[in-house]
């Protein structure tokens, strides 16, 4: 099954708000199943309080980057992502927003909205909106059978016991933010 | 075989070097090559073994340094981005006739698009005038595996060579397996042979046409020839492309379902390209389409251009990042597809700015202040985004902020009231290139006011120690230089120090400077915080983030939003008032300052 997978997905946001975290878990959740990933991301001046954008591809692809029109789904962590990078969307691609008010898309695509940032100030952890949008969309998302993610809720936990093996207290605050999105889906 | 890690493409070159043997890597910080150096530092603290691994204080330094650990018989590479290999152009047009005896390689790291340099040059062109052949990846996997290339073809011809990965290798992530550590055999041997290492003209044309025998026969070498990709394809039109381009190409061809239909050929070493190739491409094909980034070197060097289609013929686009919808677009046009070309919304997107709290913001509202008809020139780094506060009104290249203040200062000294000039340079650029300048700007007599914007560190590529610090690239410890005794050793009068937090006090003395340096000439003011972004290890002792709000005072004249442009300070148009943001405040309390109607307060928590 793994070598049939093949998954394009965009991730977008603003500096700060940690949308390479994100796709880096994402990323290692993919080696740990066994399947081929590539991901692009911004450095330098373009990373200076800009739109941050980065490209998570998984399965058998050569090119680092997703055209206009082939991805699975979008990540989106500011309410207006939609409008800025919808495009790189295909017809039937989901779409998971963090923002107050249900995300505007066409017919052709299926949203998911949360409000993350109330959640993180909930939690007492506001710069954990990536993670809980993420776990918002791991379980909003695997409703849908086409278009279900390729890793699991658990998938991620394991990667971000690896990587804050050593940091208690982030692992612990970590873990609650993305099952907090997780659990936000009825 | 190992097991897979995810990898950036910079750290995959620094495990092709570690399992290359290389003993001794330098490289001065640029961005998308920055992560090179730190990778390769990051592995050595793992193994036993000593190498050399430093930041060098520039390009050309770092050059001469691991070229002539070359010559002395060892593996070694230096690392930067293109416009570096400008700085180093020097030693690399001298090296390429000498030659090397270790493996020496050479890493120039493009930026197509550009993402975060001033120009898209391509430093395959520079490798062409430099005549050393250059490799091309496509990928972090492949740039692994052409440094071990690199490293055997630069022995066998005792040449340097350059690899040339662009953005979208180094910044890609991908699983790659990382091999076993070439235990390193070289031992050092410099064998003396000044007819060589010093050559006198006479013997370097002797050199020069050794260097054409050996790109002659380079141009035949077997491993780095041209890769044909789809033998099962037929037609009479063929591609080639290279680096990054092939990678986007392999996609497209099979999405268009032109995988079984257009023959395509990945060139691994753009100069010198392979002899046989060009022939048999202009003898089989009728059409031949060339992708690749950002000059036609592989283009320009198919001689018969009767079937050649590319940059030169418009086919292809000379300027920006080839990205792969664009590539698309240019091979359904080759192949005769209808591709209906993709509406892309205009990507507004932000800005970028500096950071909030960053003391840069601070000493630019200052300099404003001190001489607010002045003329600003700026430099590379960070602070080339003075540019939202009106206090930057040039930026050349690493170190002209100090000779082109001089330039202003040479154009307009005959006239009856010549304009202020305040020039900024960050701590590493002026280190990088500003030292010598500033020597000649003294000797010069040039009026005017330097700012050395001292946070401590090169913050725009990842916070790489300056020579300042006192600490390596593997974080061991080093001398440091002082930024004031060099000032005083260039013969500068009035050299101080002050911190723009205290807004007030910093403003004066940058007044003092420029009342100073229109009677006497240079003056320097140190401009010192510690940069926010690595300020947890090096903060201020004693200093303390404020909490500031906005009070009722406020009546929404946005004179802080205009002149400070702090992403913390949020104007509310309709309610007329700004209110900061708390996410992003990092409690500078300099905006307490900024406001003229005193509005902004700290908010006191014993009260």
């Amino acid at each position: 099954m793994s070598n049939s997978i093949k998954q394009q997905i965009v991730i977008s946001g603003v500096g700060g708000q940690g949308v390479l975290f994100v796709t880096r878990l994402l990323a290692e959740a993919a080696i740990m199943k066994g399947l081929s990933v590539f991901t692009s991301e911004t450095h330098g001046m373009a990373q200076r309080g800009g739109t941050v954008l980065s490209h998570l591809k998984v399965g058998n692809f050569s090119s680092p980057l997703i055209r206009p029109g082939n991805a699975n789904g979008l990540l989106a962590l500011k309410a207006d992502s939609f409008a800025r990078h919808g495009y790189f969307l295909k017809p039937g691609a989901w779409v998971a927003v963090n923002s107050r008010e249900d995300a505007i898309v066409g017919p052709e695509f299926s949203a998911y909205t949360i409000d993350a940032e109330i959640l993180a100030q909930r939690i007492h952890n506001p710069k954990s909106v990536n993670l809980i949008l993420l776990g918002f969309a791991l379980a909003a998302i695997s409703g849908t059978l086409e278009n279900s993610l390729f890793c699991t809720l658990e998938d991620i936990i394991t990667v971000l016991q690896q990587r804050l093996a050593k940091k208690k207290q982030m692992l612990d605050d970590a873990v609650k933010a993305i099952e907090t999105g997780f659990k936000s889906v009825k | 075989m190992s097991k897979p890690k995810l990898m950036l493409g910079n750290e995959a070159i620094a495990q092709g070097l570690m399992e290359s043997g290389c003993v001794m890597a330098t490289s001065y910080p640029g961005t998308p090559a920055s992560e090179i150096l730190a990778s390769f530092a990051a592995l050595q603290e793992k193994g036993s073994e000593k190498r050399h691994i430093q930041w060098a204080v520039n390009e050309k330094i770092a050059f001469e340094i691991a070229y002539t650990g070359s010559m002395a018989g060892l593996r070694t590479a230096v690392s930067m981005k293109q416009v570096g290999l400008n700085v180093a152009s020097d030693p690399l047009m001298s090296a390429a006739y000498l030659g090397v005896k270790g493996g020496f390689v050479v890493i120039s790291a493009d930026d197509p698009g550009p993402h975060s340099s001033q120009t898209e040059q391509d430093s395959r062109l520079m490798a062409m005038m430099a005549k050393i052949p250059v490799l091309d990846p496509d990928s972090p996997r492949q740039a692994k595996e052409m440094i071990a290339l690199a490293f055997q073809l630069s022995e066998a011809f005792e040449i340097p060579v350059m690899l040339r990965p662009t953005t979208r290798v180094c910044h890609a992530r991908q699983d790659v397996h990382p091999g076993d550590d070439l235990p390193h055999k070289r031992e050092v041997d410099f064998q003396k042979d000044p007819a060589r290492w010093a050559a006198t003209p006479k013997f370097r044309l002797h050199l020069h046409q050794e260097l054409e025998k050996k790109l002659n026969t380079i141009s035949r070498y077997k491993k780095t020839a041209p890769i044909r990709l789809n033998a099962e394809a037929t037609a009479s039109k063929a591609l080639i492309v290279s680096g990054v381009a092939a990678a986007h190409a392999k996609e497209i061809l099979k999405d268009l379902n032109l995988w079984d239909v257009i023959p395509m050929y990945q060139v691994l070493q753009p100069f010198p390209l392979h002899q046989d190739f060009v022939s048999h491409m202009i003898k089989t094909y009728s059409e031949i389409l060339v992708v690749e980034e950002t000059t036609g070197v592989i283009e320009m060097q198919l001689a018969d251009r009767h079937c050649i289609k590319g940059k030169l013929t418009g086919s292809v686009p000379s300027v920006g990042e080839l990205l792969p919808e664009t590539i698309q677009q240019i091979i359904g046009e080759f192949a005769g597809i209808d591709i209906e070309p993709i509406d892309l919304p205009s990507e507004p997107g932000i800005r970028p700015t500096l950071c909030a709290g960053c003391p840069h913001r601070a000493a630019f509202f200052a300099v404003k202040k001190a001489a607010p008809k002045g003329i600003y020139p700026s430099d590379i780094g960070c602070y080339t985004l003075g540019l939202n506060l009106g206090a930057v009104d040039t930026v050349l290249c690493m170190g002209a902020a100090v000779s082109q203040a001089a330039g202003f200062y040479h154009s307009y000294k005959h006239e009856k009231k010549p304009p202020d000039i305040v020039a900024t340079i960050g701590d590493s650029t002026f280190f990088h290139a500003g030292v010598p300048a500033l020597i000649d700007a003294v000797v010069q007599k040039v009026r005017f006011v330097l700012v050395i914007l001292d946070n401590r560190t090169t913050a725009m590529t990842g916070n790489q120690p300056t020579p300042a610090m006192g600490m390596g690239a593997c974080g061991e410890s080093l001398n440091s230089v002082n930024i004031e005794g060099v000032v005083e050793g260039c013969g500068v009068q009035f050299c101080r120090v002050g911190d723009p937090y205290q807004l007030k006090e910093f403003t004066d003395l940058l007044k003092e400077a420029v009342k100073y340096s229109r009677e006497n000439g240079p003056a320097v003011v140190i401009s010192r915080h510690p940069c926010l972004i690595d300020r947890f290890r090096k903060e201020t002792p004693g200093w303390q983030p404020l909490k500031v709000e906005v009070s009722d005072a406020c009546d929404g004249c946005a004179f802080c939003i205009d002149h400070f442009e702090c992403p913390a300070l949020i104007l509310d148009k309709t309610e007329e008032r700004v209110s900061i943001d708390p996410i992003l405040c990092n409690g500078c309390g300099v905006c307490i300052s900024v406001c003229p109607k005193k509005s902004i307060k700290e908010i006191k928590n014993d009260a």
